[in-house]
């Protein structure tokens, strides 16, 4: 997708891209580049003892089975939260979207995790599931389910995703929101001449009409539950128990500080980055071809 | 509306109802919570309704920085830090992203494909995975300790640019156009045409990224040894952390209140804006 | 609403600047001492930085341990480091193997020419910390030992006599029973099981944990945790949790919940957290004493080992501000400041003289069982197998055994296979860590 029409200088385009381009390169270049340099050297963390060992960092990683048991917690936790998050998502926004006189105040509401800071949402989740004083846990209790997310995988993945979820559902919310008031009003009025019920307006209409929202939502939410829940993480499981949680960028930054392996954990960042760039390329091509119609 | 059936409008706002008390229960208990003593928090169950304690909480939250009398740095300096901290972020995002995305878009230049896709590739990386050698540049800079080593590194980050980049792409090229023929200069456009445009693009950018750096944990952690720079979230984390004992829910509550509150006020007040600048540029 | 937003900023950076002006040498001490703890420690440095003009502490809170180290080695890489860092003791090997880095304390002290006396410390405190020869590296500062805490009122229920705790681990496991058979939710837990069940069960009963001394001869080593007496330790409890006698509460401090909720009788925890498990549970409730033992594997306990953390000096800084930092570690081991340190968190003083001196204060009538932790520390003259350890890639190698007792806890291993396999995966680590540091 390109401008048609331009404008000829020939120092000025310069001038306005190099802020950001020296920001760039100082504050992202140069430290990823260490990052690589850093991925094929095994040394203290302290940097004293150093040396090259080519591929040996990344050789150890893919014969761990804790790097594999990692990929398929990011792969699970990625999936539960942008699958619920954005089917609970869509859900309100449909309901909403007809409640038209509450919806401004619903929607005051329903913002509100949104501003929340990752860290301070783990604080609030782990709080309401704390096995001696959490409501939750305790309410959880009284209908027989033992609830304790610091002992079971499973409930701190599911915690998690749970914490992960609310902190992303407001913005899910808004788009889906937004995506369905732009809905001509008339398509729907017409299904329902028609004798279309309400369902079948639903899937027969509506959802196709969101599904572009819908798959941008999508890629944000993968992005989100891979790269931007480090800190739900970090303040509810800190990866635990077992591992259970412990998703890719999280145990990029457990290797390299609490197990002080920075080799090892600098080949992570370096394959993360790998994935980052195939993501980039992806939702590049996808947004570049809607631009269109 | 399309048709009037009772049940079905009882049911959706049933549905509503619910999806807004499960959202709205984690704030409301954190709310409860900063309004008893700590013995009560100690006890499970804990209350559902507020309690007594509600003044004084906060007023020692407040006015004796983080729980009993701790030294340094009282809260409002933190809430002052955060917020010159976001509002950085926030503003000087959307000013280097809005002039480069600019010349991308409206300009043909050698290596301007590089440029853009050099920006791009920085779009998700979460600084925490290069955090060593990042830290190496702030100290090398001399930026430790200080308000633009807390923002500038963060705000080399590409989604404002990208965002910026569709919103022009979408602008019809028959203003371009009138203003090439007016003789206007590519600021002078900039400034009068497309800047005012742009408001609701920005105004949408400001609320992420506002959001973005009010929330930062680790970096302002790692680079500020003074208190004078500590930030609220920062803060909230230092009272949740506590080694072989139990934290005093009921400040730590009341802080993460604080620590809460302007994001959620900007992200009330603004949301209009924020989902029209965003949707716009989406369709 | 620009204008005084502006002007805001401004004031906030005269502040900052106003702060900043101080004529003294400044040190910085980082530390992970969150909540209250973390105003303990504003206080000791508050009482260094008034007892003298010239050099001024100052304590920066830098998150958690990992995030403390994360802050201290990026900042020592980017060659601004702190003077002084606390680091958890099973960063220990790691951190003496980084070189150039350290500064050991004994030679910090030789070098300023500040007195420093080896003999005044508690045995096991110190040798945690020091080389084979007695040459102290890093300055204890937080440490605790594990010890048994039990629920009064729960025995009471039982039919038990609250007042008469378990001395070895049979009697544990009768008494447990016996109070989940009255409707006690859960008979015993322990906190930090690795810490507690596998390596302070080895000190206590005088088993080695790894060859060369626990690691203290060399980093050539392996691990030797998978002996009979811990394989049928292991074993036992994890009979116990088929009817809740034992009940596992998750790793490092988790399940301490469980015993503050009121649901255990018998846990076995740092004595750190005693004020925590006092203020949850009320204090008369609360019992303290020495960890039980197993009468079939030693006829007297031996000692128990420390956990908690030291603090370390970076190298790479003037060296007249390291007299500053040799002062400000004398000062922090002096018995007032202990005495102080050791009463108002729980920590285990580092000397003899500190805990006399709480004794003297009437402090362990008024909270009794505090002098428990120090009592077994000094039960006898450590051995090279309950002095301390000196594992590398420790973090990982808990991290291993923790899941493999987990498996055991679960009833997917037994006892004997997971403590083989968690054997063999830490030795993995160990050759990792050898040749990081050859």
């Amino acid at each position: 997708m390109e401008k048609r029409v331009t404008f000829n200088e020939r120092w000025l385009p310069y001038l306005l891209v190099g802020p950001q381009i020296i920001i760039t390169l100082v504050f992202f270049f140069w430290p990823s580049g260490q990052a690589i340099w850093q991925s094929v050297l095994i040394e203290d963390a302290f940097g004293g003892n150093s040396k090259f060992v080519w591929f040996d960092n990344f050789i150890h990683l893919f014969n761990d089975s804790d790097y594999y048991a990692s990929v398929r917690v990011t792969v699970v936790f990625s999936f539960l939260v942008a699958a619920i998050g954005l089917a609970l998502s869509l859900l309100l926004a449909v309901m909403a979207d007809r409640v038209i006189r509450g919806a401004t105040g619903y929607k005051a509401f329903l913002v509100w995790p949104y501003a929340v800071a990752p860290a301070v949402a783990g604080v609030l989740w782990g709080f309401l599931f704390n096995p001696s004083v959490g409501i939750v846990a305790w309410m959880l209790q009284g209908i027989g389910i033992e609830f304790n997310y610091v002992t079971n995988g499973n409930q701190a993945l599911l915690l998690v995703v749970i914490a992960a979820v609310w902190n992303q559902i407001s913005y899910n919310f808004l788009f889906f929101l937004a995506g369905l008031q732009s809905i001509p009003k008339s398509l729907i009025e017409a299904a329902a001449i028609d004798g279309a019920g309400p369902g079948r307006r639903f899937w027969d209409i509506i959802f196709p009409l969101l599904s572009p929202v819908g798959f941008f939502l999508l890629v944000v939410n993968i992005i989100y539950a891979f790269f931007g829940t480090f800190g739900v993480i970090d303040a509810l499981t800190k990866g635990g128990p077992a591992k259970a949680t412990e998703i890719l960028v999280f145990k990029v930054y457990n290797d390299g500080f609490r197990g002080q392996d920075l080799g090892g954990s600098s080949a992570q960042s370096v394959i993360l980055m790998i994935v980052v760039i195939a993501l980039t390329i992806v939702q590049f091509r996808f947004i570049e071809r809607r631009v269109h119609y | 509306m399309v048709e009037n059936r009772p049940f079905l409008t009882v049911l959706r706002h049933l549905v509503v109802l619910i999806g807004l008390i499960v959202i709205a229960f984690p704030v409301w208990m954190t709310f409860v919570a900063s309004t008893h003593s700590q013995q009560t928090m100690l006890q499970s169950p804990i209350p559902l309704l507020p309690g007594p304690h509600l003044i004084d909480n906060y007023a020692q939250v407040l006015t004796a920085g983080f729980g009993r009398g701790f030294g340094g740095a009282p809260i409002w300096l933190t809430l002052m830090n955060s917020l010159i901290m976001a509002l950085g972020v926030a503003l000087g995002k959307i000013a280097i992203s809005i002039i480069s995305a600019f010349a991308i878009v409206y300009f043909r230049f050698p290596f301007r494909m590089w440029f853009f896709w050099a920006i791009f590739f920085t779009l998700m990386l979460p600084v925490e995975v290069r955090i060593v050698p990042t830290y190496g540049v702030v100290a090398d800079l001399g930026m430790l300790d200080s308000y633009p080593g807390l923002i500038i590194p963060l705000i080399a980050s590409a989604t404002a640019t990208f965002l910026f980049r569709q919103f022009f792409l979408s602008v019809p090229d028959e203003l371009t156009e009138a203003a090439r023929v007016d003789g206007a200069s590519p600021m002078r456009f900039f400034w009068d045409i497309l800047l005012p445009m742009s408001r609701t693009s920005i105004a949408a950018m400001f609320v992420i990224q506002f959001i973005y750096g009010w929330n930062q944990y680790l970096w302002p952690l790692l680079i500020t040894t003074k208190e004078s720079y500590y930030t609220v979230v920062m803060t909230v984390s230092r009272q949740a952390n506590v080694v072989d004992s139990v934290p005093s829910w009921n400040l730590l509550m009341a802080m993460a209140m604080l620590a809460m509150l302007p994001p959620v006020l900007i992200v009330i007040f603004m949301q209009r804006q924020f989902v029209r600048g965003l949707v716009e540029v989406e369709k | 609403m620009t204008r005084i937003l502006l002007s805001s900023v401004a004031a906030a950076a005269v502040m900052a600047s106003a702060h900043g002006a101080v004529a003294q040498t400044e040190i910085q001490w980082w530390h992970a001492m969150g909540g209250n703890l973390g105003e303990t420690v504003n206080q000791l440095a508050d009482g260094f930085n008034k007892s003298q003009t010239k050099y001024k502490v100052n304590p920066v809170y830098k998150g958690s341990y990992t995030d403390t180290l994360t802050a201290a080695i990026a900042a020592f890489r980017a060659k601004q480091p702190p003077h002084i860092v606390q680091v958890f003791e099973v960063g220990t090997a790691n951190m003496m193997a980084a070189k150039g880095a350290v500064y050991p304390v004994f030679q910090l002290m030789a070098d300023a020419k500040e007195p420093f006396d080896p003999k005044a410390f508690i045995g096991p405190v110190y040798g945690y910390y020091s080389t084979t020869d007695g040459k102290l590296l890093s300055m204890p500062f937080n440490s605790s030992t594990p010890v048994l805490y039990r629920n009064k009122e729960l025995m009471q229920k039982a039919g038990l006599d609250p007042n008469k705790p378990p001395t070895t681990w049979p009697e544990l496991g009768e008494m447990a029973k016996k109070a989940v058979a009255a409707g006690a939710k859960c008979g015993f837990t322990p906190q930090w099981q690795t810490w507690t069940m596998i390596e302070n069960y080895g000190a206590w009963h005088n088993l080695p944990f790894a060859t060369k001394a626990n690691g203290f001869g060399g980093t050539d080593i392996e691990l030797k945790f998978n002996d009979a007496p811990r394989i049928k330790f292991i074993q036992m409890l994890a009979d116990w949790s088929k009817d809740k006698t034992f009940v596992y509460g998750g790793r490092e401090g988790k399940s301490t919940a469980l015993f503050n909720a009121g649901d255990c009788v018998f846990h076995v925890a740092s004595s750190a957290s005693a004020a925590g498990i006092e203020k949850a549970l009320g204090q008369a409730k609360v019992g303290i004493s020495m960890m039980p033992y197993s009468p079939d594997v030693i006829a007297k306990p031996q000692n128990s080992i420390i956990g908690g953390a030291t603090l370390w000096v970076l190298q790479g800084k003037p060296k007249a501000e390291y007299e500053g930092v040799a002062k400000f570690l004398s000062y922090l081991s002096s018995t007032p400041v202990q005495a102080k340190w050791h009463q108002e968190t729980g920590y285990v003083p580092v000397t003899l003289a500190a805990a006399e001196v709480t004794d003297k204060a009437g402090f362990y009538k008024k909270f009794p069982g505090r002098d428990v932790a120090v009592q077994e520390l000094t039960l006898n003259p450590a051995t090279e197998n309950s002095k301390g350890l000196r594992i590398g890639n420790f973090v990982q190698i808990r991290d291993i055994l923790d899941g493999e007792l987990e498996a055991v806890w679960s009833g997917k291993k037994d006892a004997k296979t997971a403590l083989d396999d968690a054997v063999k995966a830490g030795n993995e680590q160990l050759k990792r860590f050898e040749a990081a540091n050859k």
